[in-house]
């Protein structure tokens, strides 16, 4: 109990100082699936585009943790590379502690701005080189960005990284075959860790690992925030881990932000249509024998999403604007929704009427 | 009654370079007619191995080697072959993890089910269109008819699991084993797949064997639940009774491990020290035991037996009411985490 205080207690202090670390500014990134000239020409096809993101704009304050969450083919990853400077966006901006990082052109700030900047990826067993020693997959971050003044002290950092992870120093001569997934998932997040970041994207970090270890790699990451003051955007799609590590959640559906709020207040009351169906959804261990209302639908095909609200031939609620005008965000409280039930003058009315 | 599925103590070895493995190791467990069992596990615990020995499809060098596993009374683990492929698809229905890889991409979806329904059943074609089509009604997808002539590619993921369940099913099965069939969807498709499932076997009175890493999972689908570690029986019960009382510690630290929707979002999850053993290194003993709080003497030299609580069977020694007393704080501390110490206790009952 008393971590979990000294966490409401170390955000309500950070809170004041205002400016968040991170802000995404109507993010956007559009894949172009197009066959090649000639064919078109040949088939008499058109270009075929898919927007993988669609203006998400959202903010994560210094030592909290922003949780995306949405089914495969919202846009959580591609937001998560776009936001670490893996891949370049088709509109909007990313700035971390106000510089943005898609427009740095001088190359040491970009450097400089991208060491504060790590990512861990979900498959533990493809993200770490399998001929590399322990030893030099944490080394390398440290030697790229010249983090230790010669070889002594750099092995002494690849040291104390592996026993911050809860792993033995003297595992930096392993390869990462003799590990676990659990242990080697601990490696990615030393490796994270060696160049010294503020803010951590972590690539729904606990999917490939099993339930018993899913908990030790969740209490690491909570312990390492608070040690390290980090700042976490943490993509999932597992509601139930989503709960257990924001402060703030967002809900992807097929690449716009439907929905956001702040953790506690979303899963109490969550608002969109979408948040409700995928909370009812979720098989819970407190949930035996609940007979749940079945749902409609599966998501439709990203390349030709419904027009209007993407979510309107699957809602309950859905009204004749919905399926041909584009929601806009609407404030609820600290919460923001894209959703015509909570917009304009009788807001209030209907969004307590909806069940 | 004859339970449908008995399976007893499997034992399951694949032979390697390095030694023979021991993946199953003396698991017994029965099926009710019309029950769903839930087999749950980490990765390399073994759930897929039982599923495919009773199935007939384990993959060499893996072999049974030693157990029986009947279907409806009879053997059908020495079955010849020929003999198995004909109870294999007619009496005991398969449902894999990945719809993709279950359906070949190259035939239509009605030659896929109306092949499966002629293979099993005497009947002319024209009849078995008729039933391939009430089959896809029934598992719920949109315009049966003229989806027979479509190929699996031209079916989303939920769709398509729900055109594998319809093959598992056309056959009429007694047994149904499911091998993670919703791991592959997104969760709002697996809610409708999973009730799906469950709708179609209780109305057919099958019983379902239903394997998964997932506990949500099973929470909601299953009647009993049979926890496997290390190719080793933890514990079986009711589904309720693992949930809530979990007897055996590695079912405790399990259900504890679990973030759930409900409780403290700030409570730091209990986690399991250390991970499940590989099959070439699994520990003398209990195969639990340098994971386990409660760990006692005779604990790293011998193996504990499936001992009965008041709720479920679970193999450890605590429970062993011939067992000597436990250490007082090891007795304390397992009480308090709701296991019914019953070593020591000289009338075996609740402490």
């Amino acid at each position: 109990m008393s971590a979990a205080e000294t966490r409401t207690a170390r955000l309500a202090i950070s809170s004041p100082d205002a400016a968040p670390l991170v802000e995404i500014d109507g993010l956007g990134r559009v894949f172009d699936l197009s066959k090649r000239w000639l064919n078109r020409v040949l088939d008499g096809s058109g270009k075929v585009m898919l927007t993988a993101v669609d203006g998400v704009s959202l903010s994560i304050e210094r030592g909290g943790t922003y949780a995306l969450v949405g089914e495969s083919g919202s846009g959580k990853s591609t937001i998560a590379k776009m936001v670490v400077g893996l891949l370049p966006p088709t509109s909007g901006s990313v700035h971390i502690a106000g510089a943005d990082i898609w427009a740095e052109r001088n190359l040491t700030r970009q450097r400089q701005l991208r060491r504060r900047i790590q990512m861990i990826f979900q498959d533990p067993y493809a993200s770490l080189n399998p001929r590399w020693r322990v030893g030099s997959i944490l080394a390398e971050p440290i030697k790229a960005f010249g983090l230790a003044a010669d070889a002594a002290a750099r092995e002494a950092r690849v040291g104390e990284l592996l026993s911050l992870v809860g792993l033995d120093p003297r595992d930096a001569g392993k390869f990462p075959h003799e590990f676990s997934g659990g242990q080697r998932q601990r490696i990615a997040i030393a490796r994270a860790l060696a160049s010294e970041p503020e803010f951590i994207v972590c690539d729904e970090p606990t999917s490939a690992l099993d339930v018993s270890v899913q908990a030790q790699v969740l209490n690491l990451l909570r312990d390492l925030q608070e040690r390290l003051g980090l700042t976490y955007l943490f993509i999932s799609h597992n509601l139930a881990v989503v709960r257990h590590m924001a402060t703030r959640v967002g809900v992807l559906y097929l690449g716009r932000l439907v929905e956001e709020a702040p953790a506690r207040e979303l899963f109490a009351a969550p608002k969109h249509p979408y948040t409700k169906m995928l909370l009812d959804a979720v098989p819970d261990i407190d949930m035996e024998g609940v007979e749940r209302p079945s749902i409609a639908g599966e998501i439709p095909n990203p390349i030709n999403p419904p027009p209007g609200c993407h979510f309107h031939p699957r809602c309950p609620h859905v009204m004749p604007q919905c399926r041909t005008v584009v929601p806009p965000s609407c404030a609820a409280g600290d919460a923001k929704v894209l959703c015509h039930l909570y917009d304009g003058a009788d807001h209030a009315g209907t969004a307590r009427s909806a069940p | 009654m004859t339970a449908t599925l008995s399976v007893r103590n499997l034992r399951v070895e694949i032979p390697t370079r390095h030694g023979v493995l021991t993946a199953i190791d003396d698991l017994s467990f029965d099926i009710a007619p019309g029950e769903v069992l839930g087999v749950v596990g980490e990765s390399g615990a073994g759930k897929s191995i039982t599923g495919s020995a009773i199935i007939g499809l384990l993959d060499p060098p893996g072999r049974i080697a030693g157990g029986e596993i009947l279907l409806g009374g009879e053997r059908i683990d020495n079955l010849p072959p020929p003999a198995m492929r004909r109870v294999r698809g007619k009496r005991i229905g398969m449902i894999f993890q990945d719809p993709l890889t279950s359906l070949n991409p190259l035939y239509r979806i009605g030659d896929q089910l109306t092949q499966t329904i002629l293979t099993h059943e005497k009947m002319t074609a024209r009849a078995a269109l008729d039933k391939a089509e009430r089959l896809l009604v029934e598992v719920g997808i949109p315009a049966a008819g003229t989806r027979l002539s479509s190929y699996p590619h031209q079916f989303s993921g939920g769709m398509r699991q729900r055109v594998v369940i319809a093959l598992a099913l056309a056959a009429d099965p007694e047994l149904v084993v499911a091998d993670e069939p919703t791991t592959a969807l997104d969760v709002s498709v697996q809610a409708q797949v999973i009730s799906l499932l469950k709708r179609l076997c209780k109305d057919r009175g099958a019983s379902v064997m239903l394997i998964t890493h997932d506990m949500g999972v099973i929470a909601e689908t299953a009647d009993r639940v049979c926890v496997l570690y290390a190719g080793r029986l933890a514990e079986i019960g009711k589904v309720r009774d693992v949930v809530k009382h979990p007897q055996h510690p590695y079912t405790h630290g399990l259900m504890t491990a679990i973030p759930s929707l409900k409780g403290d979002p700030d409570a730091r999850l209990e986690q399991i020290p250390g991970s499940m053993p590989r099959l070439g290194a699994i520990p003398e003993g209990c195969a639990f035991n340098p994971r386990c709080g409660f760990r006692l003497e005779r604990c790293r030299a011998e193996r504990p037996a499936a001992y009965p609580t008041s709720r479920s069977e679970a193999s450890c020694f605590l429970l062993d009411a011939a067992g000597r007393a436990p250490p007082p704080e090891t007795a304390t501390a397992a009480r308090a985490a709701g296991i019914e110490v019953r070593a020591g206790a000289p009338t075996g009952a609740d402490a």
